[in-house]
């Protein structure tokens, strides 16, 4: 554990990339093989499950360190981190190194000591005195910097600030193996053990991979705007499949050795939440074929997916009602062919691919019958001519329901990752409304001290009512302001206070501000009756008074409406 | 929460104002009559009439204020009349030079702390503690996360980081008045005697601690190192804004290292993109506040700059202390490094006034 920790010392007060290869590189040779998998494990961030929750963490720091729970809340907003906030309260005293279990290796730690501290105590008497016990034993026993390793295992945000690039690039220097190869071997759920290790370093070519293993996806870049009257890509358009941008889940889905699995782009095998792919694959794809593709919601019959929030009532549910299952049917739309007979079709050309995956699913077929065979459909190639055409046909992604165009060049691998060059999205423009800022909270981080989250409001109402329109919380907003604006803004934010709640002012209702977002949901759980997807601050609009911001009634316009609800 | 209209001090648009002695304590904006706690540009602006400040302050103040200014040089513990007002500087332990100031009228005592600190600091006064009716203090790292250790244990692991690298230049950012000397005071007591490389901006403000009698290793402008002669193994202190700057074109693979409380988070180390942070501040911590109000015996506190909601309501929850938050435009030092914070004549950018009296690199 000491080792770790130091490792994670190390590279967290190194920035040179070179640097970091070479400490990660050494650390591997010299870890026994199950530290060595736990250390991969934690450092490429797959520490999903979480041990006790940020907030658990803290009251159990509140316990222990006799300040009042506001103030340690004061400093998680500055430090904006548990883990770290604790690492910094918990009492300093120099613990005892004959009794401290500091010195056992990682795996030990991972599979016997941590574990336990979730679970203790559960039962009797729920998350009580006891896991707060155990937890200050541990901590009694660590250095400050021990301590902060620590509590980010326990809180499952492992994070190092290097990425899992660089910590595969050093996997492959210190094992002579590709980093695509390490990157397949990886996928689909890698459980740190000596064997898993050994697994994962065997030489290029022993060993097959399991049936459920998934290849890493190939991720597409923001289409840069082009140079004024130039092409947006070289070459002429016929070089370049179009399709739409889907609003969905990406998903490749598996069919090998009469198995049948569905994963996730956050590589989670997802079978349970959509039960009528994972039936659909097997009854209609021979075996030994793996396809790309998005999982969306859609109704049979209509025109276009239903609005991403549909699909969100299904994610995550373990095992879907019949209810749901009939009010919100998935559908998986596959764009790529990444394997067929058993063979990896990677490294043919798109257009190659492409050609293999119409063979496979007639788009007619997906369009007139109405079982299982629906559920698999084609991504629909869009036709175009020119590229002065283009800025045309992204303004229709709106009407088919997606987010915008997908450019992929015809002659180009499946590679891994996000490599520039062969992939593209090019996504539709975000709506836009005018809004008056209502409250600002300070940030945490870098920004703690600043006035940067920003609540922002619409008029609702008739302006001939009594008391006139009122101003209703629509949408908080984080990003979008320059530093220099952001100062101006908290200057003008303490100047203008109406009203403290804690940490949050009220400000006088006159600054408006022009929010971009993807998009407006229904929402129950809002005042506003919405929930907006990714706002931000567009433009400061100094120009406008507040009484010219917009109304509720135009962001109602603005609704995504499900097919189904007409 | 603005200061009672009948107080010993009000607060008006140029900053702190003492009525019976007609005086600002460092006031924002040009006014007749200037008290100053101490040099930073935070604190101390030009164009005011005449100023008070204590005396060990003064080359910094003429060089950053302009020699011209018409200053008056004051000692620790001096009672001044000044106006209707008994008026005292008392040590404040924040940089050479740097004051609490005292303000007695009326039977009260009014005490504005300044910027300070409790550690010991071989480049400037000890902290006086001083007793009050009513106290102003500073708040900048009020949160208990900021607790300091020893400046002489930091400057150990300085010269380790430092000795580290004998094949390349460190390169160590630092507040360019206060805390560069503190560090070069501290490396000396260590037994340093190599010669230490300065930016311009540090450089210039050497003389007078040296005329103050404090102990530091022999240091040479960065500018007067021929080109092309090599700097690895060198020790080079320079402030912050030159992080970002071609001044920077110089070294070749440098290690880079940045010195401030706010290191004491590792977010804020990260995004200055420097490979270490060592915590070292000029201000108090929570202890140190905490101390220093208790030592004061004030019934009313108010607090400014920073944390001051934080430690406002400490004092009045837990302490049983009658302390408000005092809102005006103090310049808060912000965790954000990006902006050079506590001392911002070594940032490149203006509020402060006067970073075009520094001598460029
Ligand atoms: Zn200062
Ligand atoms: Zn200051």
């Amino acid at each position: 554990m000491q080792t770790f920790c130091r490792l994670y010392e190390q590279l967290d007060c190194t920035t040179a990339t070179g640097g970091r290869v070479r400490l990660l590189t050494a650390y591997f040779a010299a870890a026994a093989p199950v530290d060595a998998a736990w250390a991969l494990h934690c450092l490429l961030g797959r520490q999903r499950r979480r041990l006790i929750t940020g907030r658990r963490l803290r009251e159990i720091c509140l316990e222990g360190c006799g300040l009042p729970a506001w103030l340690v809340d004061d400093c998680h907003a500055q430090v904006g981190d548990s883990a770290e906030t604790v690492a910094l309260l918990w009492n300093r005293q120099r613990p005892d190194p004959t009794a401290s279990r500091a010195a056992l290796p990682l795996h030990v730690w991972m599979e016997q000591i941590l574990p336990p501290l979730a679970t203790v105590a559960r039962g009797d008497q729920g998350e009580g005195p006891s896991q707060a016990a155990a937890v200050h034993d541990l901590w009694c026993e660590l250095a400050p910097a021990e301590l902060l390793v620590v509590n980010k295992l326990l809180t499952g945000g492992f994070r190092v600030g290097v990425g899992p690039g660089l910590v595969l690039q050093a996997l492959a220097a210190f094992s002579g193996l590709e980093v695509s190869l390490l990157q397949h071997r990886l996928m689909g759920g890698f459980v740190p053990s000596s064997m898993a290790w050994r697994d994962l370093l065997a030489p290029a070519g022993a060993g097959g991979s399991a049936a459920s293993s998934p290849y890493p996806f190939f991720l597409a870049s923001p289409l840069p705007s082009p140079a004024a009257g130039g092409a947006p890509l070289p070459g002429s358009p016929d070089g370049w499949l179009v399709e739409w941008k889907w609003d969905g889940i990406r998903g490749q889905l598996i069919h090998r050795a009469g198995q049948t699995f569905l994963w996730s782009r956050g590589e989670e095998l997802i079978n349970p939440a959509f039960p009528e792919l994972v039936a659909a694959a097997a009854a209609h794809l021979p075996a030994g074929t793996v396809l790309d593709g998005e999982v969306l919601v859609w109704p049979a019959g209509a025109t276009q997916p239903a609005p991403f929030h549909q699909l969100q009532r299904r994610l995550g549910r373990k095992a879907p009602g019949a209810r749901l299952l009939a009010d919100c049917p998935a559908v998986f739309v596959a764009y790529d062919l990444l394997e067929m007979d058993g063979d990896d079709w990677r490294e043919r050309p798109l257009g190659q691919r492409r050609a293999g995956l119409e063979a496979l699913l007639p788009a007619a077929a997906a369009e007139t019958t109405d079982g299982p065979g629906c559920r698999l459909r084609l991504s629909p190639a869009l036709a175009l001519a020119f590229w002065d055409d283009l800025e045309c046909l992204r303004r229709q992604a709106a009407a088919a329901g997606a987010e915008g165009l997908m450019l992929k060049d015809l002659g180009s691998p499946y590679r891994a990752g996000r490599r520039r060059g062969s992939w593209w999205k090019h996504k539709r423009e975000p709506h836009t409304l005018d809004a008056v800022l209502l409250y600002a909270q300070a940030g945490s981080g870098r920004r703690a001290n600043l006035y940067t989250d920003y609540t922002f409001g619409l008029w609702d109402g008739d302006p001939a009512a009594d008391g006139g329109p009122q101003l209703v919380p629509f949408a908080k907003a984080y990003s979008g302001l320059d530093d220099g604006e952001i100062r101006e803004l908290d200057r003008w934010i303490r100047r203008h206070t109406r009203e403290r709640f804690g940490p949050v002012r009220a400000v006088e209702p006159l600054q408006v501000f022009e929010l971009a977002f993807e998009g407006l949901q229904p929402s129950s759980r809002h005042r506003s009756g919405i929930a907006v997807r990714f706002p931000r601050i567009a433009r400061w609009r100094r120009d406008k008074p507040a009484a010219e911001a917009d109304s509720l009634a135009s962001a109602r316009a603005l609704l995504e409406v499900s097919p189904d609800a007409g | 929460m603005p200061l009672p209209p009948d107080g010993l001090l009000t607060l008006t648009p140029q900053g702190l104002y003492c009525p019976a002695a007609e005086a600002w304590i460092d006031p924002w904006r040009p006014v007749p009559r200037a008290l100053l706690t101490h040099a930073h540009a935070d604190h101390a602006r030009p164009g005011s009439g005449r100023y008070w400040a204590v005396a060990s302050s003064e080359g910094i103040l003429r060089r950053r204020l302009g020699s011209g200014i018409a200053l008056l040089p004051v000692e620790y513990g001096q009672r001044l009349r000044i106006g209707g007002a008994r008026v005292s500087f008392h040590s404040a332990g924040h940089v050479l030079g740097s004051a609490q100031i005292l303000v007695e009228a009326g039977g009260e005592r009014w005490l504005v702390s300044g910027d300070y600190k409790r550690c010991a600091d071989p480049s400037c006064e000890a902290f006086a503690p001083v007793t009050a009716d009513v106290c102003i203090t500073e708040a900048t790292f009020a949160l208990p996360i900021y607790r300091w250790r020893p400046g002489r244990e930091v400057a150990a692991e300085v010269l380790a980081w430092w000795r580290s690298a004998p094949d390349r230049p460190s390169l160590l950012f630092a507040y360019a008045f206060g805390k560069a000397q503190r560090l070069l005071a501290e490396l000396a007591l260590l037994g340093v005697a190599d010669e230490i490389l300065l930016h311009g901006a540090v450089e210039a403000l050497m003389d007078p601690y040296r005329e103050a009698g404090v102990q530091l290793p022999p240091t040479r402008p960065l500018t007067s190192v021929a080109r092309g002669e090599s700097l690895a193994g060198r020790l080079v202190i320079a402030p912050p804004a030159a992080q970002h700057s071609p001044w920077m074109q110089r070294f070749r693979r440098p290690q880079t290292a940045f010195v401030s409380g706010w290191m004491a988070v590792r977010g804020a180390r990260r995004r200055r993109g420097v490979e270490r942070g060592f915590v070292l501040s000029d201000h108090a911590d929570w202890p140190g506040l905490l101390q220093t109000v208790r030592e004061t015996g004030a019934r009313q506190v108010y607090v400014t700059h920073g944390q001051s909601d934080s430690l406002s309501r400490y004092l009045r929850e837990h302490e049983g202390v009658a302390a408000e938050a005092l809102e005006g435009d103090f310049v808060v030092e912000r965790g954000d490094v990006e902006r050079g914070d506590a001392d911002r004549a070594d940032a490149d950018h203006g509020d402060a006034g006067n970073a075009d009296l520094l001598p460029v690199v």
